[in-house]
């Protein structure tokens, strides 16, 4: 019997796939993204718009705050270390987190290296911009992938140039021939053994779903047909006006995203979505998606 | 006869067991509302969140004909996930969790722990012959009961309890062959 291989890390994500999975602040939050049919939650002190809104710096949660959120569902809960802190890493593997995810929301502790993920039992889910960052962490042993967004904005638009990006770069690369793949190799600053394997695949290895900025049904809806596996959703739901009917919304939509017939059921009445920051008006320097190498 | 494999495609895995019907030649139909069950002739379950997939079939009033076609003799295979949702009785569970309750079985959600008690192992499955089939279990759930009717097809004994059990054209195990490049037990399900 083997514990911790990478079919075992890689394949929980692919059980999550068509799924939400929702950040909390609470055992009680947990226990509604659960009872809304969320497929895991992002155990966390502060969603991202509030990490946005009050500044400074923004580290791994409580630990008691994160076992007391794993004790309320039976669900798979993960929880955010910063990138390149082993150390939150450890501590969240020890606490018996599902999966850890090395996140450009909380401030980086390390401004040139992300964490060896190969060295730990517990999988790691890492963001992404493009192919190349993709590629990169998931040599560095990320088992599940995410395209960043913009998170805490409620703005979808990041999170569509991201993946867009990462799926465009995919095509490109089924068209090349072996010389030019060396070349896009060193482009994307990525193993060329893994660049071949997506140009022939024509998909990444693991898992990827979209992240920040996801506010609405149809949001997610959108992230789905441009091609990720599933959705996080993180200020989204417990800043809105209904957190409750938002959260089975966009659970409802990210299963049913080809049918816009239903999509318009299911985005009736939800009351009051969080509210968006355009993202031309926040500072270069507060802008979480350029974290991450 | 040509027949068509319906996959219930609300949440989870559903793609891998597509792609592995596809590879062996197999019509599949991704089975969202209860339209689409009308033109299939069996039905999967695939792996993903028990919960999640329970909380969208009763949402999309898909308990009824799928316990309906299943009362009719349509064969239904559930993986992990699914097994969840076959099973008589949840351990567990969340409260008043949704299911399929088909199958004279009891289930234990998460019976072997967290993800890092996730694991790996060759699978002793006589109905498939001598050759052992590769188990990958992922957050898997526990057979810990069943009745007499039912027939234990996998068992790991003091390394892990019952894994496949079968009851007439219900088949459940609570690990993913759609994970691995072996066909055997798929083929074995078409033959129900």
């Amino acid at each position: 019997m083997e514990k911790s291989t990478w079919s075992t890390k890689t394949g929980l994500a692919q059980m999550l796939k068509g799924g939400v999975i929702m950040d909390v602040v609470t055992p009680e939050q947990a226990r509604i993204a659960e009872a809304a049919g969320a497929v895991a939650v992002m155990a966390l002190e502060r969603v991202p718009a509030d990490i946005r809104a009050q500044g400074g710096v923004a580290r791994m949660s409580d630990p008691a705050l994160i076992q007391s959120i794993i004790e309320s569902v039976t669900i798979p809960v993960m929880a955010k270390a910063r990138i390149g802190h082993f150390v939150e890493a450890q501590i969240l593997q020890a606490l018996g987190v599902d999966y850890i995810d090395e996140s450009e929301v909380l401030t980086p502790a390390d401004d040139e290296h992300h964490i060896d993920k190969h060295a730990f039992r517990v999988p790691f889910v890492c963001g992404c911009r493009n192919l190349g960052e993709a590629l990169r962490r998931i040599t560095e042993g990320a088992a599940m992938l995410r395209t960043k967004g913009e998170a805490g904005t409620g703005n979808v638009v990041e999170a569509v140039r991201h993946a867009r990006s990462v799926y465009g770069e995919i095509r490109r690369l089924q068209s090349m021939d072996r010389n030019e793949l060396y070349t896009a190799a060193k482009h994307l600053q990525a193993p060329y053994e893994l660049v071949q394997q997506v140009a022939e695949t024509g998909r990444l290895p693991v898992v990827n779903f979209a992240a920040g900025g996801i506010a609405t049904p149809a949001d997610a809806a959108l992230m789905m047909q441009i091609g990720v596996d599933g959705v996080f959703v993180g200020s989204g739901i417990f800043k809105s006006g209904d957190p409750e009917r938002r959260a089975r919304a966009i659970v409802a939509a990210t299963t049913h995203y080809n049918n816009p017939a239903l999509l318009a059921e299911i985005s009736k009445d939800l009351g009051e979505p969080m509210v968006g920051i355009e993202i031309s008006t926040i500072p270069a320097e507060q802008l979480l998606a350029s974290r991450g190498w | 006869m040509t027949q068509t494999v319906g996959i219930l495609a609300l949440q989870g895995d559903f793609a891998e067991h597509e792609a592995m019907l596809r590879r062996m030649g197999v019509a599949t139909r991704q089975v969202r509302l209860p339209q689409d069950l009308a033109d299939v002739d069996r039905l999967i379950i695939p792996g993903g969140e028990s919960t999640t997939m329970g909380t969208l079939l009763h949402r999309y009033n898909l308990f009824g004909p799928i316990q309906q076609r299943s009362a009719e003799g349509m064969p239904v295979w559930g993986t992990c996930a699914g097994a969840i949702l076959l099973a008589r009785t949840i351990q567990e569970g969340i409260p008043d969790q949704p299911a399929l309750q088909l199958m004279d079985i009891t289930v234990r959600r998460n019976g072997y722990g967290r993800q890092t008690d996730s694991f790996e192992v060759d699978l002793a499955l006589p109905i498939l012959g001598a050759r052992p089939l590769r188990g990958i279990f992922i957050r898997a759930p526990l057979i810990v009961a069943a009745a007499p009717h039912v027939e234990i097809l996998a068992d790991l004994g003091a390394h892990g309890g019952i894994v496949a059990a079968r009851q007439g054209h219900l088949l459940a195990t609570t690990f993913h062959p759609e994970l691995t490049p072996d066909d055997r037990l798929h083929r074995y399900f078409l033959e129900f």
